[in-house]
């Protein structure tokens, strides 16, 4: 609520600025040392009182574009060139960026905090080619499962609890093919990116069909279902489950299972020709700091920092100090890779062939 | 007297045209886009190359998932148009013929209050009641008990003004001729609001198997049906070809059973 108050707000500002000095605008934008960051609304880059603080320390004023689908970020980087500075990648759309042109290679030795960053995710294929960095790694996470600490008082270890006879009627599951795939194969110990058996696949999602109480959609729908007692056990967000522990007060907990979990990771790229380079390599600097990422996860509540050091800063409780702040869970985790438009098909047809013996 | 015509011609026109541009503009436009796109292998968005193809016709009849999810749909409509009906036509007749005046206004009020609420948030006022003792929740019957909620007010409208419409001294005269009061309606009065119950089905049914929402937010693993299997086309896949191919089976599949229905309807109609 909060978060969408002060975006609206300074969307507001934002509104007025630009009506106030609409005759002026062309000419102060063409030479304005403003740097220009493109990433998802509310995703840690346009937290006010980090940007505050930003230009306090470097003045460097930021300001931002938003877009809503991989797909428009590309969009724009290809139909505006030499506008963007800093732009947030998913990792697996980052080597399509690449072989287009759109991103130049980062000054590492710019990046004060990147000999601190985990380098499995830093020195990732996915960011690094030919001995060049094209992103900075900045966030993390994972889709695993979130359970009710009051009904299931020992944790679980292992992915089998969603398919526990004694968990009948009590699962929660989102609704998404990709995902459900993803679980499927990992309880089936194969490669979730390139599932090599799909009958085995579609048989162990059949059997969750005396499990499942019902499926969410969205993270507000989760916490309304979990707090109502709907489901005990449920596939979740990392991210969310540390929200709905901190900011909701609910008794959640969440665990990568010893078969794995499914994981993600975002970077920070610099758009080729960008206007402020080195303004903006001094932003993916700070956005990496544990200055800025102990302050985003405690107030706001954030995924996993590619930092080690700022992760560590967190308070001992924090979710992602205590579960993802283990190497062990890291290494168990299977990182998620592109999929072509055949395979995303291809699955959605899969799972609402499953979900239709559900409702049978 | 040629001039008077003309003009008039021209007044049609005049007033006509406005109403045409904005369906032509509105509906007829983006279906068009629509029925070519369902001939394509992937959407043309974005520069992406597509060729053409009647695969996802085909995918309807030889994959199961497609059309028993149909079937489903149809199901559903069926229950929740018939169960409308049933309560509906009662209601509609003691408000038609029994109760007058002030008590008229408030209950009509009463039967149009849904209305003025938003439809997302009677739904999700459902799950609250449907929940916990009643248990209710997530199962197919929560889906009818939803959408009858959404569209009972069709049924009750439709019925009311066909009966209201119906003279009270046919009646009076049937009874005076020795009909009983069963014989008068099943004779009388059931026929004559037959337009009605026709419009109430047309209006309910048609919007029930395209429904996605309230199967969505009541029917937990229930909900799959033709519906929510279109939207994911359009949302999760970006596979706007196969979404639209099954919307337009489901729009000539309604169309054949209309055009099958017609003789009957025309002579009750007239």
């Amino acid at each position: 609520m909060t978060i969408l108050a002060m975006t609206r707000r300074t969307a507001l500002a934002a509104a007025a600025a630009a009506v106030l000095c609409a005759g002026a605008a062309p000419a102060a934008l063409s030479q304005s040392k403003e740097l220009r960051v493109l990433n998802w609304q509310g995703y840690g880059t346009d937290e006010k009182w980090a940007l505050e603080n930003f230009q306090q320390q470097t003045g460097i004023k930021v300001v931002h574009d938003y877009f809503n689908s991989e797909q428009e970020m590309l969009t724009k980087l290809r139909t505006s060139p030499g506008t963007y500075d800093v732009v947030l990648f998913n990792n697996t759309f980052v080597m399509d960026a690449v072989n287009e042109g759109l991103i130049q290679p980062i000054d590492t030795s710019k990046i004060a905090h990147f000999a601190d960053l985990t380098p499995s995710l830093r020195d990732s294929e996915r960011f690094v080619k030919d001995g060049k960095h094209y992103a900075v790694s900045w966030v993390w996470g994972v889709t695993s499962i979130a359970y009710s600490t009051e009904k299931l008082p020992t944790p679980p270890d292992s992915i089998e609890v969603l398919w526990d006879p004694a968990n009948a009627g009590k699962v929660g599951w989102r609704d998404d093919a990709i995902e459900s795939v993803q679980f499927a194969s990992l309880a089936t110990g194969q490669d979730m990116n390139a599932p090599s058996d799909m009958e085995k696949v579609k048989a162990k999602l059949q059997a969750l069909k005396p499990q499942i109480k019902t499926f969410w959609s969205s993270e507000d729908e989760w916490n309304k279902y979990f707090a109502a007692g709907d489901y005990i056990i449920a596939t979740y967000w990392s991210g969310s489950a540390a929200r709905s522990k901190k900011a909701f007060k609910l008794p959640v907990g969440f665990m990568v299972p010893k078969e794995g979990a499914i994981g993600w990771f975002d970077g920070l790229a610099i758009a080729t020709n960008a206007p402020n380079p080195d303004s903006a390599h001094a932003f993916i600097d700070y956005m990496v700091s544990p200055e800025f990422y102990v302050k985003w996860d405690t107030d706001v509540g954030a995924p996993a920092s590619a930092n080690a050091r700022a992760n560590a800063a967190l308070p001992e409780d924090a979710m992602n100090r205590a579960i993802l702040g283990d190497p062990e869970v890291v290494k168990r985790l299977q990182w998620m890779a592109p999929l072509s438009d055949e395979q995303r098909k291809a699955y959605q047809e899969l799972w609402d062939s499953v979900k239709t013996t559900f409702a049978q | 007297m040629g001039g008077a015509a003309v003009r008039q011609y021209r007044g049609i026109i005049a007033l006509t045209a406005p109403a045409y541009l904005w369906l032509a503009l509105t509906v007829f436009l983006p279906l068009s886009a629509m029925v070519y796109f369902s001939f394509l292998t992937q959407a043309p968005i974005g520069g992406r190359a597509a060729e053409w193809t009647p695969a996802h016709y085909i995918a309807f009849f030889t994959k199961e998932v497609y059309w028993r999810n149909a079937w489903r749909s149809f199901e559903l409509g069926i229950y929740v148009t018939s169960l409308c009906l049933l309560f509906a036509y009662p209601a509609a007749l003691i408000l038609a013929k029994h109760v007058k005046g002030r008590w008229r206004e408030a209950l009509f009020l009463l039967v149009i209050l849904p209305f003025w609420s938003n439809a997302l948030v009677r739904t999700f006022s459902w799950t609250m009641v449907l929940r916990g003792d009643v248990g209710l929740l997530f199962t197919y019957w929560a889906i009818v008990i939803g959408l009858i909620h959404a569209y009972l007010p069709y049924a009750i409208l439709t019925c009311y003004i066909s009966l209201q419409s119906i003279d009270d001294t046919l009646i009076e005269a049937a009874r005076s001729l020795g009909a009983s009061p069963v014989q008068a309606f099943l004779r009388l009065t059931l026929p004559l609001s037959t337009p009605g119950i026709v419009a109430g089905v047309i209006l309910i049914f048609v919007p029930v198997i395209g429904s996605f929402m309230e199967p969505r937010i009541l029917g937990g693993k229930n909900a799959i049906m033709l519906g929510p299997l279109i939207e994911n086309q359009f949302t999760a896949v970006f596979n706007w070809p196969l979404g639209a191919a099954l919307s337009f089976i489901i729009l000539a599949i309604v169309l054949l059973i209309l055009l099958a229905a017609s003789p009957f309807l025309r002579r009750q109609l007239q």
